[in-house]
């Protein structure tokens, strides 16, 4: 109403502004300037810096694949934690989520199931595997544990959300056929669930390929190790080597899954 | 009403009536196999010292006895300009991040770019954004740009655009068609579609990406001072190579309470954008 | 122990051949707001009953109240020699398998095959082992595949019960609740979801395998003439009370009034 004035009998369009969402805006800006000039980035600085960029790519080039067996080795490391760390997470998370659906456990039951899946959550990785690393010593045990951890916090959030979504009625109507509770269970839940199950597994076994090429470098296995010792060597041309061997086993990965995926649907 | 029967082809299977086609059930079985095959080789061949790992509890409780009582004055001295530090990496990466995301979101996106090359160029540098962790990024640009927070904010940023380009090209893709369509018809120009067809479709859910994004590069900015790139991670990486364990758990606690702060910030923000 | 509990009370006799009674039936969600407020009911052991009355009067709530989908606050239900209203864990579980259930919303199992969701109907009997394993008896495979042909759904075996139309998926919900071999058939507002023609196929289809099996239908339905088609029977209810009883020759404007309120819609 308040936008559509009248007068002299002709009705005149104002726009209405979003004034908070402006403001927001605004704000993000002059935040943006406030921390450019807070990290002294100018452009003398960016300047320097392509050139530098320009300069390390070109040491990256081509890459050198000479050293195979220690890629290979350190790459099947990560593919072994990244695996384990799945199912063992998976193994473990399976019962955390079921306690932590609301709709299926009574209040005592999903606070404590809770706690867990935040505490498993409110760390990177990497950080974890720092404590590990001190516990279990160096290695792909601690790299493991680590994204076991991190697993637990991710996969049984997200069951824990997908039992809680599913639909009632085919509950109902099997409770209705006098089926045992475990039947209940098989036919009512997990034909519901099964296939988002899988999605969320299927995302964690990637996320945690990608993570378990990182903790190497805090000492925790895998071919993050290996990625970090070339780098402090300055062998740039074995990092693109290791990089680009990364990116190429992420790609598999993801063809896999979404052959998993297609199988489960 | 019999003959019927004989001849409907469903009664011969009656006696084998099977959940699955044996094609489904041969390809199930090969994938569990190669699941299991997987599993036990890892098992198996991952190198485990059993020494230490029966050793673990009492490291673990000797870690936790060294780490009893924080040691709060650290917080003043090392970890609140470092938090801050931590805090603008994130915010500065996710917006720097945001920008170059939204050209590649629209180029990845099937029904607003026609056209196969720019979707795979656009689908490569998303994919390439998202293997390489952000603890690599973060190698690459402390060697291009020196150690410091400009190339944890660089790390975060290129690290992201995988994320956020991927989930809004996909938003994008799910938008509805009719106001499209309608705004083709009147004839506008490809610009104006895009600001007032898809945007307005697309913007909350490019904000909780956006968000959400934020809130992990929070956390992955907090260990990017472990390779050099400034933060939170340096204080943490300093403790820990003295082994002032009570520093290190002043950090952590540190962590811990901006990621809750964060955390309600976010779903307060959440509700009312959405 | 229920066994001997019932057979002291006065309906018994009648109550062994399959009839259906309801005493003084009370159901109130929050306390003190009762949905049904006693209601008594006598249903033979054959026959369609149909109940009618308007949204929200506890129709639903009746009928999930005789399988025990909701626990009833107070009253008793008899039926083949027990008080379903006592029973508990697996005593009602089994006494469940003997009563089949038509949802308004078909409630097939989405995810699952038109045959997975007929076999389903054996649940009770099979174990659950068994079950997961989708391990059951070429019996029972023989007469799902006879009742996929009675209700016009064998082509469809093998398709997912979430690319089947509304007709559809009730048809193969009627042939799961007859794959219980059930002494009743309950069916909470089965053609809701339907259109007209579909929703007289589908009674049609309910009623006409009820009496070739001889077993009694309670039917909740909102529509009037559909209820006065095919019932023998029709139980009209308002604000959680049985209101009009009695076969559909008798039911007159004046009772819809009753059931109902008001009459301009009658005209």
């Amino acid at each position: 109403m308040s936008n559509a004035a009248t007068s002299n009998g002709k009705r005149k369009y104002v726009p209405k502004r979003n004034w908070a969402g402006t403001i927001a805006y605004i704000l993000l800006a002059a935040y943006l300037l406030y921390v450019l000039t807070l990290f002294d980035i100018n452009l003398q600085r960016m300047y320097v810096g392509i050139d530098r960029g320009a300069e390390f790519i070109g040491r990256m080039m081509p890459p050198n694949f000479e050293r195979y067996a220690l890629l290979i080795e350190g790459m099947l490391e990560s593919l072994q934690i990244a695996v384990i760390a799945t199912t063992v997470g998976v193994i473990l998370s399976l019962p955390v989520g079921f306690l932590a659906a609301r709709n299926l456990m009574p209040a005592w039951v999903t606070w404590p199931a809770r706690a867990i899946i935040v505490a498993c959550r409110s760390f990177h990785p990497v950080i974890v595997a720092i404590l590990f690393v001190k516990a279990v010593g160096f290695g792909a045990l601690a790299g493991s544990m680590a994204l076991v951890v991190a697993s637990i916090g991710f996969i049984s959030k997200l069951f824990a959300e997908a039992i809680e979504e599913i639909s009632l009625k085919q509950i109902e109507a099997i409770r209705a056929t006098g089926a045992p509770f475990s039947s209940v269970i098989t036919y009512g839940v997990l034909p519901q669930v099964m296939g988002r199950f899988i999605g969320f597994i299927s995302y964690q076994l990637d996320s945690n390929l990608r993570n378990s090429t990182m903790v190497g470098i805090v000492g925790a296995g895998g071919i993050g190790g290996t990625l970090f010792a070339a780098f402090q060597r300055f062998d740039y041309d074995f990092v693109s080597a290791i990089l680009i061997s990364i990116i190429a086993v992420i790609m598999v990965a993801e063809g896999v899954n979404n052959i998993m995926r297609k199988l489960y649907r | 009403m019999n003959q019927q029967t004989l001849d409907n082809p469903t009664f011969l299977e009656k006696k084998n009536w099977t959940r699955f086609t044996p094609l489904e059930r041969t390809s199930r079985f090969l994938f569990y196999v190669v699941t299991l095959a997987a599993i036990v080789v890892s098992m198996q061949t991952i190198e485990i010292i059993p020494e230490f790992l029966i050793d673990a509890p009492e490291q673990f409780a000797d870690m936790f006895n060294r780490m009893w009582p924080p040691d709060v004055s650290y917080y003043p001295d090392s970890i609140h300009d470092a938090m801050l530090e931590t805090i603008h990496i994130a915010t500065l990466g996710t917006l720097i991040a945001i920008i170059m995301a939204i050209p590649v979101g629209v180029m990845v996106a099937e029904n607003v770019t026609q056209n196969k090359l720019l979707n795979w160029i656009a689908r490569f540098i998303l994919v390439s954004s998202r293997s390489i962790n952000s603890l690599v990024w973060a190698l690459l640009f402390v060697a291009i740009l020196g150690p410091g927070p400009l190339a944890g904010a660089f790390a975060i940023a290129f690290r992201s655009v995988g994320f956020i380009g991927k989930l809004f090209g996909e938003a994008l893709e799910e938008s509805h068609k009719g106001p499209i369509e309608a705004l083709h018809t009147t004839g506008a120009p490809w610009f104006s579609i895009m600001t007032m067809g898809y945007w307005p479709q697309v913007l909350p859910t490019f904000w909780s990406i956006v968000l959400f994004r934020w809130d992990i590069n929070l956390r992955e900015s907090a260990v990017l001072g472990l390779v050099g790139a400034g933060g939170i991670g340096v204080a943490l990486s300093t403790a820990l190579e003295l082994f002032f364990w009570d520093r290190v758990c002043m950090v952590l606690l540190s962590m811990l309470a901006v990621v809750a702060i964060v955390e309600l910030l976010v779903t307060q923000i959440r509700k009312r954008i959405l | 122990m229920t066994q001997l509990a019932t057979a002291s009370e006065p309906h018994n006799q009648a109550n062994t051949s399959g009839s259906l009674v309801l005493k003084n039936l009370v159901m109130e969600y929050v306390p003190g707001v009762p949905v049904l407020s006693g209601i008594s009911l006598e249903l033979e052991a054959k026959g369609i009953t149909a109940i009618i009355g308007p949204s929200g009067t506890g129709k639903s709530t009746l009928i999930r109240c005789i399988n025990r989908l909701v626990d009833p606050t107070s009253g008793d239900i008899f039926f083949k020699g027990q008080n379903l209203a006592k029973l508990k864990g697996r005593q009602l579980r089994y006494a469940r398998r003997h009563i089949g259930m038509v949802f308004q919303e078909y409630n097939l199992l989405e995810r699952l095959s038109v045959m997975e969701n007929v076999l389903s109907g054996r649940l009770g009997y099979v174990s659950a082992f068994r079950a997961w394993l989708r391990k059951f008896s070429p019996e029972d495979i023989d007469k799902a595949f006879e009742l996929l042909e009675q209700v016009g759904m064998a082509d469809f075996a093998n398709q997912r019960a979430d690319a089947l139309s509304g007709g559809q998926r009730q048809r193969v919900a009627i042939a799961r609740a007859l794959m219980q071999s059930p002494d009743i058939l309950l069916a909470d507002e089965p053609t809701s979801s339907l259109d007209p023609k579909t929703s007289v196929e589908i009674l049609d289809l309910m009623t006409e395998q009820a009496r070739l099996r001889h077993i009694p239908v309670v039917i909740n339905i909102h529509d009037v003439s559909l209820a006065k088609r095919f019932a023998d029977r029709i139980v009209g209810m308002s604000a959680g009370k049985v209101v009009f009883d009695g076969p559909p020759e008798d039911l007159q404007n004046d009772h819809l009034k009753t059931i109902y309120g008001g009459e301009d819609w009658l005209s």
